[in-house]
């Protein structure tokens, strides 16, 4: 369903402003907080364009409940091995694509440079976010972010959630 | 022993000793190429599920060389290399998709489902100018072509006429295992590339390394999914090619102190699942089998971890780089619930897996602790000197399996 000029006026600085809330707790090494962007249940899906065109489900990263996303954040801090590292995000500016009682739907452009722990520097990941969001309480949340990466090709790993 | 393709030497026969240059070294790397994949060996290149119908195709590649995988006319599957006989350019530019038959951008040059050359832009030239000399034979100009194999929905080419009948080339037991898992028609999921900046050897190593799963994947070891204290084993093939590794839950493991005694920071006690349906499994097989990594020599991964399903395709990209391209599986067969139990537990595996993301990174970890190290050996003594199977896996057979192969193929 489309939505109005008015409606769209009052939703896009709400809505760029959850995701660069989001993005700045990512970047910031804040990750114990980024399970608090998402409503409760949501689903949360790191996956390439060319999966996303063919309709293939699976996800690099999948989470299907907060408590997923909660365990992302405790295996990074006390299992996985990977050398340190951080993200930059640009996020782009959101386009408002329909609301309807599941939420709003979005679609947010983005840019991520990974930064090694020696300096090195490089062009991580491009893609768009397909948000669905909800109001919790006085907030908008994700009840759903599928991260569509342009690229399927992942260089070395991914740690640390886009 | 120098080898014929370096100047470079083996400690003699032992299996228990590499030498880094074998990782490194340039010339050697080409000789591979040639040599293995591109020699008697069953290159795994894609799923039978991919070439449903005739004409349906996927490019990959043989070692460096690209090939087109093609579902014919009459439904067998034909695997060519993916050159024009003209000036060479790739002859199909996409991932995959169908085709009734195939045209070169360049110039218009057209082959068919097989590979053969069918047609050449402006053959006879125009008005009784130019054209192709009337001795040109169209039949005697084509593409390489690779035989092809199927076992399990899998498919396999050779360059080489000399590659064993594939069964013979698994061996009964490797064979039986992969059809384990491989029974019944499957479905793909999602496929994605990891870029791993390590030799493809090291990734190759680390799969067959039995030894390494439950000390490096704090994952595995924390929540039991495979420990060296409980029950599995590892199965090598006679000539030392192909693995199977397996762990079987046992209920004595479940109170073993073994790896706090050791210190071994992979097991943590405090560390638990806010959402344990990542764990919930169906012992879907009937064997008892939690988890088991087979590989064929020399670029393919069959892997079942709980009820995640994977196929991994090695592919080499010089000394320094290779690419593993995943490939998500299920079965067409599957229920909504056993689905999502694949979706979820596939967090465990892929470029971002709990378990995998670690496999990613040690071989560049490898690469660059031993760069200046071309002369000096890696050790590989755990479980003895040999390459035979072991009823545990704290042991490096398979790993020894390996160069028992690789030195085979390599004529060192």
């Amino acid at each position: 369903m489309t939505v109005s000029a008015g409606r769209v006026a009052d939703l896009l600085p709400r809505v760029a402003a959850l995701c660069a809330e989001y993005a700045r707790a990512i970047d910031d090494d804040r990750l114990e907080e980024w399970p608090d962007y998402f409503a409760s249940p949501c689903l949360y899906k790191i996956t390439s364009a060319e999966n996303h065109r063919l309709g293939l489900p699976a996800g690099l990263i999948y989470a299907d409940s907060r408590g997923m996303l909660t365990d992302r954040v405790t295996a990074l801090r006390e299992a996985n091995i990977y050398e340190r590292q951080g993200y930059r995000h640009l996020v782009g500016l959101p386009a408002i694509l329909g609301e309807t009682d599941d939420g709003v739907r979005a679609d947010t452009p983005f840019l991520v440079v990974r930064i090694m722990r020696d300096g090195a520097m490089g062009l991580f990941a491009t893609g768009r976010y397909l948000d669905v969001l909800v109001e919790v309480g006085d907030a908008l949340r994700f009840r759903e972010r599928v991260v569509v990466c342009d690229s399927s090709r992942i260089d070395t790993l991914l740690a640390i959630p886009l | 022993m120098t080898t014929p393709d370096t100047q470079h030497a083996w400690p003699g026969a032992t299996l228990t000793r590499i030498p880094f240059w074998v990782y490194q070294d340039e010339n050697n790397y080409r000789a591979e190429l040639r040599r293995i994949f591109e020699g008697p060996a069953w290159n795994y290149v894609c799923l039978e599920v991919d070439l449903e119908r005739p004409g349906d195709y996927r490019t990959t590649f043989v070692g460096e060389m690209p090939v087109i995988v093609v579902r014919g006319e009459r439904g067998a599957i034909h695997a060519f290399e993916n050159r024009c006989a003209h000036r060479g350019a790739l002859i199909a530019l996409d991932e995959g998709g169908s085709a009734k038959h195939f045209q070169c951008v360049y110039h218009a040059w057209s082959y068919d489902l097989r590979g053969n050359l069918l047609g050449i832009a402006f053959e006879k030239g125009i008005r009784g100018l130019g054209g192709m000399p009337e001795s040109f034979c169209k039949a005697e100009h084509g593409p390489r072509r690779l035989r092809t194999t199927t076992l399990g929905g899998l498919v396999f080419a050779s360059l080489s006429d000399e590659a064993p009948a594939l069964d013979d080339y698994l061996g009964p037991e490797i064979r039986g295992r992969l059809l384990r898992v491989m029974r019944k028609p499957v479905e793909v999921l999602g496929r994605f590339v990891q870029v791993l900046p390590n030799n493809w050897k090291l990734y190759v190593e680390n799969v067959k390394d039995t030894y390494h799963a439950s000390l490096l994947h704090a994952f595995f070891g924390t929540f039991r999914i495979t420990r060296l204290t409980q029950g599995g084993g590892v199965l090598v093939s006679p000539d030392g090619a192909h693995h199977a590794s397996y762990t079987i839950d046992r209920a004595d493991d479940r109170e073993s102190t073994a790896y706090r005694d050791q210190g071994i920071r992979s097991e943590k006690s405090s560390y638990r699942l806010a959402d344990s349906s990542l764990l919930d499994t169906v012992d879907e097989f009937a064997d008892g089998i939690k988890l088991q990594i087979l590989s064929v020599f020399p670029n393919l991964v069959v892997q079942q971890i709980y009820n995640c399903l994977a196929v991994r395709q090695v592919l080499p990209k010089g000394p320094d780089a290779m690419e593993l391209h995943w490939t998500y599986i299920g079965f067409a067969d599957d229920d909504p619930e056993m689905r999502a139990r694949r979706l979820r537990q596939a967090n465990l595996v892929g470029p971002a897996g709990y378990v995998s993301m670690e496999d990613g990174c040690v071989g560049g970890f490898v690469r660059r602790g031993a760069a200046a190290a071309g002369d000096e050996v890696s050790v590989v003594n755990m479980g003895g000197e040999g390459a035979e199977s072991q009823e545990t896996r704290a042991t490096e057979a398979s790993v020894r399996g390996f160069w028992k192969a690789y030195r085979r193929y390599m004529g060192a």
